[in-house]
């Protein structure tokens, strides 16, 4: 749907969400120019305010829907858009305020909120695709600025955007970054995440936090044990699972899996002190 | 190797380690960038090395599987320490290399550029047996089939290679039986022992080429002693007998390996394996590559890049329909039957090497001559060749 301009027109959406990937976009300085160019900025609250009344040929979508109110208004942005495109964890995956769905929502609105009889807000918080159909989700916390131009651009020339799902561990390998989980022991959760950030982390000597989320076939239950014959402790691997991704599927089921195998780790200890305790306190009689 | 048959002929010269600069001076005044191993934060890797001092002297190496350790010798060896994380194969086969680019022009239309560098020459000092054995490996695969690589080709002719024998096998390292290592046997253009026995320090010399015989006359040495040349038998002998034996003979494994198609035993890995790639991107010998088309958003240009793929991503099994093989077992099958197996019917050898980098860096601690065993184990008779179907797909 070509605007007056001859050009595509481009829409860009915040849900719950940081910003950070807005930001992204906003941080391909050199291309912003051509970007700009090629299509039609129409309605983008971050980074002018003009607004033109859709339908929108290209809709970036970023963050999750937390609220009944965004439950509609994704609807309404997906009927008024010709491709729609999802932008981040929030907007894939849920996000870090995925977070809630493993807690009580109501009482954090009591602990957080001076009025919570004021909040409207759903349970879960949910990736756009639990709404509405989505053309194609770009996976990141923030996206890549790398790979939203390759959507931009494969968008514009109408091909299908070159995303590779493998994991972190090939960018790294390619960038020739030596493995701290095998030469340092440092926790790490490349071999099972998405690829995107050229390995921004390892490279600077830290392990990966998953920000992209689950790699095809990841294979969580494996990493786990490889991490624990590191001798890195089942909590620290829990909580590796438990960040911006945590709802994905792949890092949930793992979450979960390690949560209860510690909450029954920490059950027959505590069952081993007490016995041991009664046993000393026989041999004190 | 054993006893009877010596790798290649005792060398008659002597190199003094204090001299091991001259080398490096000698190859720099010849137009050569000279890489070789270099101290990292946590790893010896490759890289430039500006004068003798960049070698990671007095530095060894403890290996296990999806375990590395770097550790202080006591003996200020310069290569007291086998493979590290990376391989030649980066300076041959890039990882990232950009082929051509398309230029859309007002005038002339589409104008294509072919990008490839003259390659620069480079001389790589510490070269591992069985690294020279990958070398050959990776000629016969670029530039000895129907259309030759141009730019591995011109990139390998402008290499210097300067072997140097292993003294110091890593617990991973299986090279003697891959008849590779762990002394040299040929293609290399210098080949050094190094002879560390504080506080005499030497090096045994001898060249594999002419421009090595060139080189070698120019370099200060001396003949070497009969005392010297025994210690040079004893370190090939020694280095051997620390490598235990780990794998079935060739024929046997060749025959294990073509009849375990449907072997339950793929599933059992596929419960560790990770599917992360760093197996097949550490192998010297891998040459899986991707080939990305990219274009810029004006639709101006265009470039074809090809970077570094596997046998363990979706896409590289990629087809109408989608990839064939989906399951993780399918993906560890197809890798560890072609390094042992279906590469020798593909190019005549062996796709492994011995070199156990595959093992050391599997963040899972995959150790494919332990999965080759456990495999033999549980063969039990059943002996179904292999089929186009099979279990194709496993989970
Ligand atoms: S450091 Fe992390 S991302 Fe890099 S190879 Fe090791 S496990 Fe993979
Ligand atoms: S064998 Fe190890 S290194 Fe190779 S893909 Fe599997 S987990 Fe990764
Ligand atoms: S083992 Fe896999 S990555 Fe390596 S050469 Fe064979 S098919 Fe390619």
């Amino acid at each position: 749907m070509a605007t007056a301009t001859g050009r595509p027109s481009l829409a860009v959406w915040k849900f719950a969400s940081c910003d950070g990937c807005q930001l992204s976009l906003l941080d391909c300085e050199d291309e912003l120019l051509a970007i700009a160019e090629q299509v039609q900025i129409a309605y983008f609250p971050e980074a002018t305010r003009t607004v033109i009344d859709g339908p929108y040929d290209l809709s970036l979508v970023e963050g999750s829907v937390t609220t009944p109110h965004d439950a509609e208004r994704i609807r309404a942005i997906r009927s008024v858009s010709k491709r729609l495109i999802t932008i981040g964890a929030c907007a894939t995956a849920g996000g870090i305020q995925a977070l809630r769905q493993f807690a009580d929502v109501t009482e954090f609105t009591r602990y957080v909120y001076a009025q919570p009889e004021w909040i409207e807000t759903l349970a879960s918080s949910d990736a756009i695709a639990a709404h509405v159909a989505v053309d194609y989700e770009l996976r990141g916390c923030p996206v890549a600025k790398e790979q939203l131009l390759e959507v931009l651009g494969a968008f514009l020339c109408g091909r299908r955007p070159q995303i590779p799902d493998t994991a972190v561990c090939q960018e790294c390998k390619r960038s020739q970054a030596v493995c701290l989980l095998v030469a340092a022991g440092t926790p790490c959760l490349g071999p099972v995440t998405h690829a995107g950030c050229q390995a921004l982390c390892p490279r600077f000597g830290r392990g990966c936090y998953g920000c992209f989320g689950p790699k095809e076939n990841a294979q969580p239950a494996a990493l786990s044990a490889a991490l624990a014959a590191q001798g890195i402790s089942r909590k620290t691997t829990q909580r590796l699972y438990t960040t911006f991704n945590v709802a994905a599927e792949a890092f949930r089921n793992e979450s979960e899996r390690l949560e209860s195998e510690s909450e029954s780790e920490s059950a027959a200890e505590a069952a081993a002190a007490a016995a041991a305790a009664a046993a000393e306190q026989e041999r004190d009689r | 190797m054993s006893t009877e048959k010596a790798p290649r002929p005792q060398p008659e010269r002597i190199l003094e380690a204090t001299q091991l600069q001259t080398l490096i001076e000698l190859l720099q005044q010849r137009g050569y960038e000279v890489l070789g191993p270099t101290r990292d934060e946590s790893a010896i890797v490759y890289g430039p090395l500006a004068d003798v001092t960049a070698l990671p002297v007095d530095c060894g190496d403890e290996q296990a599987p999806g375990v590395y350790r770097l550790r202080t010798r006591g003996d200020g060896a310069y290569f007291g320490y086998a493979v590290g994380p990376h391989s030649w194969k980066a300076y041959l086969f890039p990882p990232n290399e950009v082929l051509f680019r398309v230029h859309r022009d007002a005038a002339e239309g589409l104008r294509t550029e072919i990008l490839g560098a003259p390659a620069t020459p480079r001389a790589l000092l510490g070269v591992r047996p069985c690294e020279l054995a990958a070398l050959a490996i990776q000629d016969t695969v670029f530039t000895q089939q129907a259309v030759a690589d141009r730019g591995y080709a011109e990139r390998r002719r402008a290499l210097f290679t300067i072997a140097v024998d292993c003294a110091a096998p890593a617990a991973t390292c299986f090279c003697a039986e891959m008849a590779s290592g762990p002394a040299a046997r040929d293609g290399f253009d210098l080949v050094l022992t190094e002879l560390c026995d504080p506080p005499q320090h030497r090096f045994a010399i001898a060249a594999g080429s002419a421009a090595g015989a060139e080189l070698l006359q120019a370099l200060p040495t001396r003949a070497a002693s009969a005392a010297e040349q025994s210690a040079v038998s004893q370190q090939w002998q020694r280095a051997t007998a620390q490598m235990p034996q780990r794998l079935p003979a060739e024929e046997e494994r060749r025959a294990l390996l073509a009849h375990s198609h449907s072997h339950p035993h793929w599933e059992a890995v596929a419960e560790r394996c990770l599917a992360c790639v760093n197996c097949t991107l550490v192998c010297p010998t891998c040459f899986c590559s991707d080939m990305v088309d990219r274009t810029d958003l004006e639709g101006e240009v265009a470039e074809r890049v090809r970077t570094w793929g596997s046998c363990f991503e979706a896409e590289h099994s990629y087809m109408v329909g989608g990839p064939h093989r989906h399951s993780v077992a399918a993906r560890y099958r197809q890798w560890l039957t072609h390094k042992l197996e279906t590469w020798h019917e593909q190019f005549g050898s062996s796709g492994c090497v011995g070199c156990g980098r595959c093992i050391t860096w599997c963040p899972s601690g995959i150790d494919l001559t332990a999965e080759v065993a456990a495999l033999a184990e549980h063969h039990g008779g059943s002996t179904a060749p292999r089929t186009p179907g099979g279990i194709h797909e496993g989970a």
